[in-house]
């Protein structure tokens, strides 16, 4: 009756509001394309394949961590029969040497803020404050 | 009976989905073509019931309270319970809606020796149904991050604080264990007890099972299968700016949490799932209990043909008068 008004606020702010994501993005003037990356120029071969790295590099990253720092095992061997140093800074940060260009990108984009950079530092921010 | 139907149902969706789209190759359909259906039949769907019930007159205040009313001022009212104001209803729509307070009041009755009837209190519902709708709202609002671009600051803030823990990486949410228990609790309170099982009915299990291959196929791909979450971003992202794409890099799991949240979309209006918009417009909750300080007049009323005492005495005059009996204007 007299409060027909109120629901219809009502349901007008709840379809508002279910639908915020479409008004936001087209407000920041979003597209569907994603995040290119910097790939390494210098190596053409990672310590695993695209696919496996795209989706489980934090897995990896994890258990290096857990194998260096708990049972101080230093060597990585790769499918391929290859064998890498477990480290972050020395292995993944020597290829893929542009944090912001690489590892922000898709983090930023998929909203991942991953705890490596807690204890890690970013190289090319020691060479900033270096220069 | 009907649990075991409604685990067939969803086990049939889920397989739908996942051979649709690893043998048959159905992506635009899973990917574009149910998710705006279902979201379009959710909307108009969710839409029109509310605006039917916003037209169902409710002339009068129904004070099913447990509370005391206002009356004389020595007599202390239930100002949560039996509200006459406002501000009342709006603390008591407030506690009904943030903390169930009704499903605070849950009992239990037991047959006992005696044979005794005895009556006792039963949180367990209320502390399952709490759980549940506010991990689902916390994981509601954890996945804008895959519908909007840039990430709000907002939704990175609460995935920090649910992820609290550290644990593992991808990093373990607290919501996504406390969601799984509250639901397999809620599942496992209506096959336990026979009164309840008895009650039950399809679309109380269907809910639920639903719900758990929702939750179930989103933690199996955070933290077991793997998804390549920045192709499903594009995606999502695609949806939601109506320029849809299908990225090759989505795999199957995806599609099927992806169908069974379509299914939940377009099932809700239809169904008891209805109690999110109809909590808000229960009329024992959100009408102040006012009868003896404001009139309520039906508004509707028609005029009624009436034949009053003294038209009737006035028609009957002369029988009254002869048979000696006392007339009002006289």
């Amino acid at each position: 009756m007299r409060d027909r008004g109120l629901i219809f606020t009502g349901l007008v702010l709840f379809l508002g509001l279910i639908t915020f994501p479409v008004w936001y993005n087209l407000a920041s003037g979003t597209s569907s394309k994603p995040p290119e990356l910097k790939l390494p120029t210098a190596e053409k071969q990672c310590v695993a394949p695209t696919e496996t790295m795209r989706m489980s590099h934090m897995e990896m990253l994890i258990t290096w961590r857990d194998q260096v720092v708990r049972q101080n095992d230093r060597t990585y061997v790769a499918a391929d029969g290859k064998r890498y140093d477990m480290s972050l800074t020395n292995t993944c940060l020597k290829c893929h040497d542009n944090k912001a260009e690489f590892c922000d990108k898709c983090h930023d984009y998929a909203g991942v803020k991953p705890y490596c950079w807690d204890c890690h530092i970013d190289p090319k921010l020691v060479q900033r404050s270096k220069g | 009976m009907s649990a075991l139907y409604s685990l067939l149902t969803v086990l049939v969706l889920i397989l739908l989905a996942y051979f649709g789209v690893a043998s048959a190759h159905l992506g635009v359909l899973f990917g574009t073509v149910i998710p705006f259906a279902a979201i379009a039949v959710f909307l108009a769907g969710l839409a029109y019931r509310v605006v039917k019930w916003a037209n169902t007159p409710v002339p009068f205040r129904i004070p099913s309270t447990c509370g005391q009313q206002k009356s004389l001022p020595w007599i202390k009212q239930g100002r949560l319970e039996s509200p006459s104001t406002a501000l009342g209803v709006l603390g008591r729509m407030a506690l009904e809606v943030l903390l169930f307070r009704s499903l605070f009041r849950n009992t239990k009755a037991e047959l006992r020796d005696g044979p005794r009837l005895v009556y006792g209190e039963n949180k367990w519902l209320w502390l399952g149904a709490l759980a549940f709708h506010w991990t689902f709202l916390v994981i509601f609002l954890r996945h804008l991050r895959f519908f909007m671009e840039p990430v709000p600051r907002l939704v990175n803030l609460l995935a920090d604080v649910d992820g609290f823990f550290q644990v593992g990486a991808p990093v373990l949410y607290v919501t996504d264990l406390v969601i799984l228990a509250a639901l397999l609790y809620l599942l496992f309170r209506r096959l336990r007890d026979p009164q309840i099982r008895y009650i039950s009915l399809f679309t109380d299990y269907f809910a639920l099972f639903l719900l758990l291959g929702l939750a179930g196929s989103g933690v199996l791909m955070r933290y077991f299968t793997r998804a390549d979450i920045v192709a499903i971003k594009e995606l999502a992202i695609g949806l939601v700016t109506f320029s849809p794409v299908i990225p090759k890099e989505v795999g199957p799991l995806f599609f099927v949490h992806l169908f069974l949240l379509c299914v939940l979309l377009a099932y809700f209006p239809f169904s008891k799932l209805m109690h999110a918009p109809g909590v808000f417009l229960s009329p024992t909750r959100n009408l102040a209990n006012n009868n003896r300080m404001k009139r309520h007049v039906n508004p509707w009323d028609y005029p009624v043909k009436v034949h009053t005492y003294a038209e009737w005495e006035e028609e009957f005059h002369d029988k009254i008068k002869a048979a000696g009996l006392p007339l009002d204007r006289e």
